[in-house]
């Protein structure tokens, strides 16, 4: 057995394949949250919740239902969509006059009812949700194991990501939505209904929060807090990447879960902070992020 | 939004200095802070002493985040890094070290301010909702850091706390005595909090939450403003975190929980930003709040968030910020 600079390859490729993982999540989660900052300039803070909500769903979906994890996979985006365009609808919407700092206290004070709610409802000590009977298993890879369900969950994400930037940059839709994002008030004069097309971006980015909750349910346990540390390395993963451009955000999700999954390796103790360290480094090198436009 | 007339714009350009009288301070300033002052010394007499302290140490807390988000307009997101980290060094050096109150209290200060100006002076590298986002992450990177650390006792905190005696002599065993000196430190944080506002200082600061662009144009170095009021701010909330140590015998995660930095929003948003005296009544109300909820788990929680989304939609000036509308005077 080879050994790569005194660690044993099962490891290191164990720790990048969680890293890959980890940065699917990050990808798809700062992916939502620069799809929604672009029209709706603000930031989502209930986005970790909203997360957190899909895994619930589809738990709840399983358990009251008996709605599997593929329909699960198609119908909880729609449901935490619909829960994002109500919220859009009544709340979000009559801030935009505003600085954008009240939609952040708006959707921080949102993220909280509901963390709390559920709680309240299930704990916090996380409820089961096992890997559908299809992706049981693994493939032995000569240098590594790989479960099948981790490697369904970094193509998902990816073709979802890849999906994505397709609409947005190729299509007459994506056209449409980058144009608001210059400039809602001429898109509207040209009859384009510029508020229906914000709700529905706020639902679409939800949805794929919501989808990204299904995908973690049988990683992660499905408990209350589980959106709530993921986004704030989210956050930092935005201030890294910027937000201006869709390819980046993904690359800059994808590359921080294998920077973080190689920390693990080398030292392990850093590996919760390495992220915001980068961060850091980032703001004092280039302060509007890898990919952001000068603000 | 600003509207500038012309003759404003000649006029400020030809005095760039506010020259405006704000030294002495109004007779009806000057009667609340005398009434707060009383309801200080009543209270413990009529109120559970550790309750008062409570609201005492967090009404600093809120009014050093205040002086940040209400006049120099940032939002920071992770101030329960610098109320945190104060309490933790705080509550070390004074069991591990032995130090005495006072001592161990500057201690946690001095750190706060110290974390206040590295962070602060990457966080206002980025403006609006990144510096939010920013704050939050240096914030959460301080948690970890918590987590982990060695002296910090992980999940459990630093316990058991020696209250010790004040300057060597006086002793803080009876929660009457810590009462004193916590009343005496919050009233002198909130009064240095008020000086700083209305400084020449405080009013360019104004100035620049109002029209940041209008601010550089004027020739004030802007950024430098933001990193001193950012690290005022920031050793102002060590302050009230350090001094907590000594009311709970107790420094934990909760102090450092990003939670805890949404708390101080809260307390901030509801009492009114940018008013003098309102962090003191929001962060009173919250207190009280979460008192009565604390046997009902994740209600606080819930409570918490609907208290944020109603502030928010429909009553963004504060309590403090209503009453300052009735009596049109400036509180």
């Amino acid at each position: 057995m080879f050994e790569l600079l005194g660690i044993p390859p099962q490891a290191l490729f164990g720790q990048l394949l969680l890293g890959l993982i980890n940065g699917s999540f990050y990808a798809m989660l700062s992916l939502g949250l620069a799809i929604i900052f672009g029209l709706l300039n603000i930031i989502n803070f209930t986005h970790g919740a909203q997360y957190m909500l899909g895994a619930f769903v589809a738990w709840m979906l399983l358990n009251y239902l008996g709605i599997g994890y593929w329909w699960a996979l198609l119908l909880v985006p729609i449901i935490v969509g619909a829960t994002g365009i109500i919220i859009e609808r009544l709340l979000i919407s009559r801030l935009y006059h505003l600085d954008h700092l009240y939609g952040l206290l708006l959707t921080f004070g949102l993220a909280l009812i509901m963390q709390g709610l559920l709680r309240n409802e299930y704990g916090i000590s996380g409820l089961p949700y096992g890997i559908p009977a299809e992706l049981a298993g693994g493939q032995n890879l000569g240098f590594m194991f790989l479960p099948n369900y981790r490697g369904w969950v970094v193509i998902a994400s990816l073709a979802v990501c890849l999906g994505t930037w397709f609409v947005i940059e190729k299509t007459r839709l994506g056209a449409y939505l980058r144009a608001a994002t210059e400039n809602p008030t001429l898109v509207g004069a040209f009859g384009i209904n510029v508020p229906l097309m914000i709700t529905l971006t706020y639902g679409f980015g939800v949805a794929l929060a919501g989808f990204a909750g299904v995908l973690a349910a049988p990683i992660y346990s499905v408990n209350p807090n589980m959106g709530a540390d993921l986004i704030i390395v989210v956050f930092a993963v935005v201030v890294i990447g910027g937000m201006g451009s869709i390819l980046g955000s993904v690359l800059t999700g994808f590359g921080l879960g294998l920077v973080e999954g190689l920390t693990r390796v080398f030292y392990p103790e850093g590996s919760a902070v390495v992220i915001f360290v980068i961060m850091a480094i980032v703001l004092m090198i280039k302060p509007a992020g890898l990919f952001g436009r000068t603000a | 939004m600003v509207s500038v007339t012309d003759t404003e714009t000649t006029s400020a350009v030809a005095e760039p200095r506010i020259r405006q009288k704000t030294m002495g301070m109004p007779t009806h300033h000057m009667a609340i802070f005398a009434m707060l002052l009383a309801a200080g010394i009543v209270a413990p007499f009529m109120l559970y002493p550790v309750f008062v302290m409570k609201v005492l140490c967090f009404a600093l807390f809120a009014c050093a985040f205040n002086l940040l988000l209400g006049f120099g307009g940032l939002l920071s997101f992770g101030h329960a890094a610098y109320f945190g980290s104060a309490s933790y060094i705080s509550a070390h050096a004074a069991k591990v070290w032995g130090l005495s109150p006072e001592l161990s209290i500057l201690a946690g200060t001095a750190t706060a301010a110290v974390l206040g100006l590295v962070f602060g002076s990457l966080a206002i590298r980025r403006q609006g909702i990144y510096f939010a986002m920013v704050t939050l992450a240096f914030a959460q990177m301080v948690y970890f850091f918590s987590l982990q650390a060695p002296f910090t006792g992980g999940e459990d905190g630093i316990q058991g706390v020696p209250r010790g005696n004040l300057f060597g002599i006086i002793s803080l065993q009876s929660h009457f005595a810590v009462y004193w000196m916590v009343l005496a430190i919050v009233f002198i944080g909130i009064l240095i909090i008020y000086r700083i506002i209305h400084s020449p200082f405080g009013q360019v600061l104004k100035a620049i939450r109002e029209n940041e662009p209008r601010a550089i144009s004027l020739g004030y170095r802007v950024n430098r403003y933001k990193l001193t009021v950012f690290v005022l701010s920031a050793t102002l909330a060590g302050l009230a975190g350090a001094t907590k140590v000594f009311v709970f015998q107790l420094a934990s995660l909760t102090d450092v929980h990003w939670s805890m930095s949404g708390e101080v929003v809260l307390m901030t948003l509801l009492g009114g930003m940018g008013t003098v005296f309102g962090p003191i009544v929001g962060a009173a109300v919250i207190v009280t709040m979460q008192n009565y909820l604390a046997t009902w788990g994740a209600w606080v929680t819930i409570v918490q968030g609907i208290v944020f989304v109603i502030c928010v939609m429909l009553f963004r000036e504060g309590i403090v910020g209503v009453i300052q509308k009735w009596t049109k005077k400036s509180l």
